[in-house]
């Protein structure tokens, strides 16, 4: 009886094992395994920043399309390096970008108009009435952006303004893109002065929406030299290729809207940042 | 007699407190031009228009001072004359904001010279009429705002054998349309005459609920004497029957298909409002320059129809009935349905505020939006055949492509979902959010194509 059972057994195995093994030589799809191994190359987390399905879907493209191996902003210049040397090509790196949030006006700092009673997200707040806080360029500070950044790097502070952790930003971009009101730009790590403002607001505007803004004053761009901060319209700007001493520009802005970054704002404790991840 | 009942009852669709009873008996009365009229660039959908004057300039009523910005756009022109004291970017009732010209009124309140009345229009060209119709400056008066004379000129091919126009007005408290019919059911008469000849159909169709028998009657008055195939048609009240998709299928029993437009099943919607513009633009000549805006509301002192100019403010508005009594908790620009809060009284009317509705603090609240139950009100309430607790998960998990597979699109975003759903979910504002998303990705998709 057990004879007829092991045999039975036995046989099914065998057969679907023959057919597999036969599956296996004959029906292979043959990857091209350099693919495979760009793909361990890359660093694996998957944030889309490339505009790309994930690491995998970027790699077969730089394999089988030849499309540029630039596009991984958060591997850096080590990845890139290594990239440029599996495919044997050049690359030239450049310094690594991170995000910021230009806007400085949290809740004490920048009063809200209405009371807003809907979907805690940016794009749906924007689309109310232009937003419930007075200022109608300012960070709203319904989290779209931290919901998008796939490491956790942005945080909402306890008065409701984005702020991007420089050291844990992986350069990806997609906070940039999320940005109903497009307050987050990308700008060199190394860089420590910055316009915290966006406001396009004539000066009496401004000052009635937010105690810290830009109010198009320009005396910031006198302090620099060679056009490092420009106008565009009411509003300075920082030019990120051009240098500027941040301890000399930041005292002198009278609406308090330059700040010195250096240092990047308090690191966000280990605990949660591992929650947030 | 020239009336017939409704063919079809709409799907879904609530009957909320009307509270038409407000205004609905007050004659329309004009309202003296304000100190200050604010007129925006962009009071129609479509491209704003380009800006024609400048700053300083002196202007008559009806002189041009916007011209199209595109193809769907609309002109716009002086509501009075006056100097131009400023041109600024403005907020706008609808959330946005756009280019606005500031107009401090002479009191003289002198016409253009260059207005060509057509008493004679009945032997203009249909191309002539609605040259006429795009030179005033017409776009719909519903609500919202498509340009006329882009409707009226169907692509080839598209046949329109029926007119509707809707009377429906089924916002509740709204009564400017009910007015306009009451009072000026000869000259909307005549501009539906105009449509007709514009589009070569025969069949004519004025929809009204059975909410305004005076209207009712006074239409029906003028449209005895018609020898062509004319008709009102008596819906049976409900919410949101004047939405164009819904009152061709309440009126003539035919559905238009999804992502399809009223002219694929050979029919095209005016609001009366609107007819009554091309009446003005055709026969006498008038740019649209004024309309009329129902100011209601338990707050307000001596609510009623309003024939305000374009670009007076809501704070001149709410002057002219006489203030609040007592206090207001929110102000609505349009009907409490579809309108938009306001955060202030600001903004200026346009061709498109059809009312300006405050409400009491008790008629407010305020909620956190909890879970769904699936008890599946809003599906009962779609008058588009949605499953809007299903559509709104799925975009709080951020999922728009299902959201887009399962005809989000297809919203019309009239809010009957969200007065029904018990766990007070904002519905429509995730509708709007998922619409928005989806237009934005197809924008980049195609501007991706042409790179």
């Amino acid at each position: 009886m057990i004879l007829y059972t092991t045999l039975a057994i036995g046989g099914i195995g065998l057969i679907c094992g023959s057919a597999l093994a036969l599956a296996a030589r004959f029906l292979a799809v043959h990857e091209d395994p350099r693919v495979e191994e760009l793909t361990a190359i890359l660093p694996g987390v998957n944030c889309g920043g490339c505009g790309y399905a994930g690491c995998g879907d970027y790699a077969k493209a730089v394999v089988l399309d030849g499309i540029e191996i630039t596009l991984c902003a958060p591997g850096g210049a080590e990845t890139l390096a290594n990239m440029a040397a599996f495919m044997g090509v050049e690359a030239e790196s450049g310094e690594k970008q991170v995000a910021i949030v230009l806007c400085g006006g949290d809740s004490d700092q920048a009063p809200r108009q209405f009371q807003y009673n809907g979907v805690a997200d940016c794009t749906a707040a924007h689309a109310v009435g232009g937003g419930d806080k007075k200022c109608r360029y300012g960070c709203l500070g319904y989290s779209s952006c931290a919901r998008a950044c796939p490491v956790g790097a942005i945080e909402i502070t306890e008065k409701n303004l984005a702020v991007v952790h420089p050291e844990l930003c992986i350069s990806c971009g997609k906070c940039v893109r999320t940005c109903p009101r497009h307050l987050i730009k990308m700008v060199p790590e190394s860089r420590h002065a910055h316009v915290m403002c966006s406001s396009k607001d004539k000066g009496p505007i401004v000052k009635k929406a937010c105690k810290v803004g830009c109010i198009g004053c320009r005396i910031c761009t006198k302090q620099v030299e060679d056009d490092a901060i420009t106008m565009d319209g009411f509003l300075a700007i920082v030019n990120y290729d051009k240098p500027i001493e941040s301890a000399t520009v930041a005292p002198k802005c009278p609406g308090k809207c330059i700040v010195d970054t250096d240092p990047p704002p308090a690191p966000v404790e280990e605990e949660k940042v591992e929650a947030e991840v | 007699m020239k009336r017939e009942p409704a063919k079809f009852k709409v799907n879904g669709g609530i009957h909320p407190a009307y509270n038409k009873q407000l205004t609905a008996e007050k004659a329309i009365i004009e309202m003296p031009v304000p100190s200050l009229l604010r007129v925006s660039m962009l009071q129609h959908l479509g491209a704003p228009a380009k800006v024609e004057v400048a700053k300083g300039d002196t202007v008559s009523r009806g002189q041009l001072i916007g011209e199209h910005g595109g193809f769907i756009s609309v002109r716009v022109h002086a509501p009075t004359s006056g100097t131009v004291k400023a041109i600024a970017e403005a907020p706008t009732a609808t959330g946005g904001s756009a280019i606005a010209v500031d107009i401090e009124p002479d009191g003289e309140d002198r016409w253009v010279e260059d207005i060509t009345p057509h008493p004679d229009w009945e032997s203009l060209e249909g191309k002539k009429l609605i040259s006429l119709v795009s030179d005033a400056g017409i776009a719909g008066m519903g609500g919202a705002g498509f340009p006329t004379h882009v409707k009226l000129s169907p692509p080839p091919g598209k046949v329109i054998d029926t007119l509707i126009i809707n009377g429906a007005e089924c916002e509740p408290y709204l009564t400017a349309d009910h007015r306009l019919m009451v009072e000026r059911a000869e000259d909307i008469w005549n501009g539906i005459r105009i449509i007709r000849k514009i589009l070569g159909c025969a069949t004519v169709r004025v929809a009204i609920e059975d909410n305004k028998p005076d209207a009712i009657a006074a239409m029906e008055a003028v449209m005895a004497e018609d020898t062509g195939d004319s008709a009102v048609v008596i819906l049976k009240t409900e919410y949101p029957q004047g939405a164009e998709k819904q009152q061709i299928f309440a009126a003539l029993g035919k559905e238009v298909p999804s992502g399809g437009l009223p002219m694929d099943v050979g029919a095209l919607v005016e609001n009366v409002g609107t007819t009554l513009a091309i009446f003005e633009a055709v026969v006498k000549g008038l740019p649209l320059t004024e309309r009329v805006t129902t100011v209601t509301g338990f707050p307000v002192k001596a609510p009623g129809n309003i024939l305000a100019r374009l670009g007076t403010s809501y704070a001149d508005l709410l002057a002219f009935c006489e203030g609040l009594q007592g206090k207001a908790a929110k102000v609505v620009s349009g009907g409490p349905m579809m309108g938009f809060a306001q955060h202030s009284l600001d903004a200026t009317t346009t061709k498109t505020t059809s009312g300006l509705l405050f409400l009491r603090p008790d008629q407010v609240r305020t909620f956190s939006s909890m879970p769904c139950i699936s008890c599946g009100r809003c599906v009962q309430a779609c008058p588009m055949y949605l499953m809007p607790a299903e559509l709104s998960q799925m975009i709080e998990a951020e999922d728009i492509e299902a959201a887009e597979e399962l005809n989000v699109l297809d919203c019309i975003e009239c809010g009957c979902c969200a007065f029904e759903c018990p766990a007070h979910r904002p519905l429509v504002q995730h509708m709007k959010q998922a619409k928005a998303g989806i237009m934005a990705k197809r924008r980049e998709e195609k501007a991706k194509q042409k790179s």
